[in-house]
């Protein structure tokens, strides 16, 4: 397998940079991981998760979609799309190379979401499997291997070695093109901690809760009327938190800001289900308390995701809302109730 | 790069028609004269303004017309906005988006009862304009309609036009007695249960939710079933192309799974529109 | 003493007293507790605890819950949350008579994510006796550290331990401390313009716009509040701009001065972890040192200094000079 030493990471990096923008995981001044673009001197974080997701790479936070410009009565639409740089994000968890799928799924499907597609064609995935997960991972529950994280290339940290396996064609020209930064060497300390891995995941609380019937359509409505919905909604404060740490939320808004008279963008940004006037309508709303915006969430992620996409959850148990929720209120306890666990 | 359906093209308002105190039809060109873009019956299409915003309209407009045309009710921001503009006036368009009524298909050769309330007539006028326009195709055309007030009542002169065609009949009514009013009298629920249509119709309904509930609740007392019985629905909508995750309902949403629905297939969704 | 408390709020429950409680409901790893209503004394003393992880201030719930519900409510406060009560009161957002407050005693709350970020994320037990925080890992491994070392933000310079409303107290009657919580403020006001606004601007960069810190906020209490507004064109939506988030906490600021009672519920929601609750306290020291020492919350019946016109109040060009600095 390919392999680089710790030490030799950072020249590893200025390399990557010179050619292309390089994103990865380091640590702030809270004590907390975030990515970010990588600068001389910035040393890659190993903490298991960083507070938001990496979905902001592909589906942006906020985005410009067009221009639009309206002089008296005469409209035109500007097309300001270009082609992104390249870029490599490094250090991306197995849970979070997951909710790219996830989001392929919504934003590939016919039609294409050009934007989305844009960012996932110029961008390369560095996963890093995890060796030290954490009591709130739950991963293994959606058949996630934490410790074969896909991607473009999948990586280990083995004490001071950092090894490498390409497993697409894009991967495969990138260690080509950064083939001098490579030695070879046997990996066999890669078994030996994916093995001791799996047996650390095996021991966690909520690897193996039932989510029996979950995915099909004759539980829907059933999951959908369960009075329980009412108590564990309860204390949500119906803030945007849960949705904007989550890896795989991917509703958005699309809003006007004028620029100037005449002169507007349209952009669109990140939305919660979770916000009381997701839904709203000039003499209606579908889903007018938490309760029913909380089902919709939880809902969304279990049930109707997954009959849509062929089985596979919308949650990919990174376990971000169980730290953030200021509630403590989160999709475990949601599947621990609702699945009679 | 590649076509951006979030993306609009630009038309141009060529005309303005005043329907009730609160809807007015917009008739929309593209630029070069030439009909905006071709539809199927029931779809909608997403109107924006610059810095006003964006919002799903039904198309009213019959896919045989060389036009498009949108029966507006002014409700909200953008709506209001489009009352105020003029003749000449550009919007910027995208679509058409959604699930068409199945006229090729199940619609065909078939009886049809339309059922509308206030404004739910727009997205089925351009349904019922589209059979009478191929008369060979479709059997009797019936129409049961109904607003507050006679000034409610949406493309009143057209519907009276269509009347008098030979395959079609119109039942209107109103809310309450007015004077000028000499048709029927009462709400629309009632009145399809007084004309008590046979159960050869293939139905479609759309109007107010509670319209909705107590017609079906009706129909279904006079022996129809869920599965002749289609409705068009309205919900949030940013995209239209079902990834703003606003429309969401089950595992449909109805920006692109809909907006037409059969009652049966409803039926199988969580009870949340 | 969870178990005394929770025995004497049953009590209630069964003689009828109260038709609810509010409190924290345990979870699946001992510190994620969730604000919850119990109804049965069955269900209190089962799943309700209070223990130095039941950090949130229930006060809020009251609102929601009383116009909901028949009855009495019964709700545990902690010396802090008795001024967000207090506050609440003033304001009229609920009746005194149809609640019962339990005073509870506290003497600073952990923060369960400052012991993950230490001792390590596999903790699948977290305890704390007080003056120890012991945790076990996934592996069975037992590691402890000073609770003087892990509590949290909000705890830090506490300023009373005091409870200025209650029907019934477990423990001492506390008392207002002497308070250091306007350092922090003072060291940022000691930084040079430039200086701070590079502070600020660092901290609120990290800001996703989630409006956890509003939503938790027992000062923020609208109806419907200016973000939710389309039509403001400020709503809640995920910071569009790296300005945006800026305005939205200082507006947020300013539409509590005077009624912040400095519970510091905020910065403990944050999920970035921003020092937000000193943004009001520098406020709060501002009206202070213009107006008088005045606390939000002490009492109901005072009228707050940015509420009325005193003609010793501070000349309007004091206030701007302070500004041009």
């Amino acid at each position: 397998m390919l392999t680089l030493k710790e030490n030799q990471l950072d020249a590893f990096f200025a390399l990557i940079e010179k050619k292309r923008e390089l994103y990865l995981p380091v640590e702030q001044n809270t004590g907390k991981s975030e990515f970010k673009r990588w600068a001389e001197g910035d040393k890659y974080s190993t903490a298991l998760r960083t507070t938001r997701s990496a979905k902001n790479f592909f589906f942006a936070k906020s985005e410009n979609l067009y221009d639009i410009e309206m002089n008296d009565k005469k409209v035109e639409v500007i097309d300001t799309r270009k082609d992104c740089n390249d870029f490599v994000i490094f250090g991306v968890r197995a849970c979070d190379v997951r909710s790219f799928d996830v989001l392929d799924n919504v934003f590939l499907a016919d039609p294409v979401d050009s934007y989305y597609k844009n960012r996932r064609d110029h961008g390369l995935v560095i996963s890093m499997a995890c060796s030290k997960p954490a009591a709130t991972c739950f991963c293994a529950l959606f058949d996630i291997d934490a410790t074969s994280p896909n991607g473009d290339i999948q990586a280990w940290h083995v004490d001071d070695t950092y090894y490498f396996d390409p497993i697409t064609e894009k991967g495969d020209a990138f260690v080509e093109e950064f083939k001098e930064c490579f030695t070879e060497a046997d990996d066999a300390p890669v078994r030996k901690q994916k093995e001791e891995t799996l047996n650390k995941i095996e021991k966690l609380p909520f690897v193996k809760l039932n989510l029996d019937g979950f995915a099909t359509e004759e539980k829907l409505t059933e999951l959908f009327d369960r009075p329980e919905w009412k108590d564990l909604s309860e204390a949500c404060l119906g803030c945007g938190t849960c949705t904007y740490v989550c890896p795989t939320c991917q509703c958005f808004d699309v809003k006007d800001y004028k620029v100037s008279e005449g002169k507007t963008k349209r952009y669109r940004v990140w939305d919660s289900c979770m916000y009381s006037n997701f839904t709203k309508m000039a003499a209606a709303n579908p889903r007018l308390t938490q309760t029913e915006r909380f089902r919709q969430r939880f809902m969304h992620k279990l049930v109707y995701y997954p009959i849509k996409n062929e089985g596979m959850y919308g949650c990919v148990g990174c376990g971000r809302c169980l730290v953030s929720c200021p509630v403590s209120m989160n999709i475990v306890k949601v599947i621990k109730t609702m699945g009679d666990n | 790069m590649i076509k951006e359906e979030l993306m609009p093209c630009v038309g141009v308002i060529t005309d303005i028609t005043r329907e009730t105190p609160d809807v007015k039809t917009f008739r929309v060109m593209g630029l070069d004269g030439k009909k905006l873009f071709s539809s199927k019956p029931g779809q909608c299409a997403m109107i924006s303004v610059p810095g006003i915003g964006e919002a799903m309209i039904s198309i009213t407009s019959s896919p045989t017309k060389d036009y498009t045309e949108f029966s507006i009710k002014k409700a909200g921001k953008l709506t209001g906005w489009l009352h105020e503009a003029e003749v000449g006036q550009q919007i910027a368009v995208r679509g058409p988006y959604g699930k068409p009524f199945p006229v090729e298909e199940d619609f065909k050769g078939k009886n049809l009862l339309f059922i509308a309330g206030g404004i739910g007539l727009a997205p089925l006028f351009s349904v019922i304009d589209y059979c009478l326009d191929k008369p060979d195709d479709y059997g009797k055309i019936n129409v049961i309609y109904g607003s507050r007030s006679k000034d409610d009542l949406v493309d009143y002169e057209k519907l009276l036009e269509m009347g008098k065609k030979e395959n079609c009949q119109v039942n209107l009514t109103i809310d309450r007695e007015q004077e000028g009013w000499d048709g029927h009298v009462g709400f629309v629920p009632t009145y399809v249960k007084e004309l008590n249509p046979d159960l050869s119709y293939t139905v479609v309904v759309c109007g107010p939710p509670i319209m909705i509930k107590f017609t079906l609740q009706g129909l279904k007392e006079l022996g129809f079933k869920d599965t002749q019985v289609w409705t068009t629905m309205e919900m949030r909508m940013k995209c239209g192309i079902g990834k703003c995750g606003r429309c969401n309902i089950g595992d449909k949403y109805v920006c692109k799974d809909g907006p037409v629905f059969r009652f049966d297939e409803l039926g199988q969704l969580p009870n949340e529109y | 003493m969870s178990t005394e408390i929770m025995k004497r709020a049953a009590e209630l429950l069964k003689s009828g007293e109260v038709s609810l409680v509010l409190g924290w409901r345990v979870g699946d790893f001992d510190y994620d507790l969730t604000p919850s209503k119990f109804r049965t004394a069955e269900d209190l003393e089962k799943n309700c605890i209070y223990n130095d992880f039941s950090a949130a201030n229930l006060s809020k719930y009251l609102i929601k819950t009383l116009r909901k519900e028949e009855g009495k409510v019964l709700v545990f406060l902690k010396s802090c949350d008795t001024y967000s009560f207090n506050q609440l009161l003033k304001e009229h957002k609920f009746d005194r008579e149809r609640v019962y407050i339990i005073g509870v005693p506290c003497d600073e709350k952990v923060d369960f994510d400052k012991v993950k970020t230490i001792l390590g994320e596999d903790i699948i037990k977290m305890k704390s006796d007080g003056t120890t925080v012991t945790v076990t890992t996934t592996e069975g491994e037992e590691k402890t550290i000073a609770k003087s070392e892990v509590i949290l933000q909000k705890c830090v310079n506490c300023k009373s331990r005091k409870h200025v409303v209650y029907d019934e107290l477990f423990g001492d009657e506390g008392e207002v401390l002497n308070s250091h919580r306007f350092d922090e403020v003072a060291k940022i006001e000691a930084m040079k313009p430039e200086e701070r606004y590079e502070f600020w601007r660092g901290e609120l960069s990290r800001c996703i716009r989630c409006n956890a810190c509003r939503d938790v906020c027992p000062a923020c209490t609208c109806e419907h509040c200016v973000f939710d507004n389309e039509e403001s064109g400020v709503e809640q939506k995920v910071a569009s701009n790296d300005f945006e988030e800026n305005q939205f906490h200082i507006i947020r600021a300013f539409h509590v001065a005077g009624r912040c009672t400095d519970c510091g519920e905020c910065s403990r929601v944050c999920p970035e972890h921003i020092p937000l609750h000193l943004l009001n306290r520098k406020i709060i020291s501002d009206i202070d040192e213009f107006y008088g020492d005045y606390q939000a919350g002490d009492d109901v019946d005072s009228i707050a200094p940015l509420t009325m016109f005193n003609q010793v109040d501070v000349e309007p060009s004091i206030v701007k000079s302070r500004g041009d600095n």
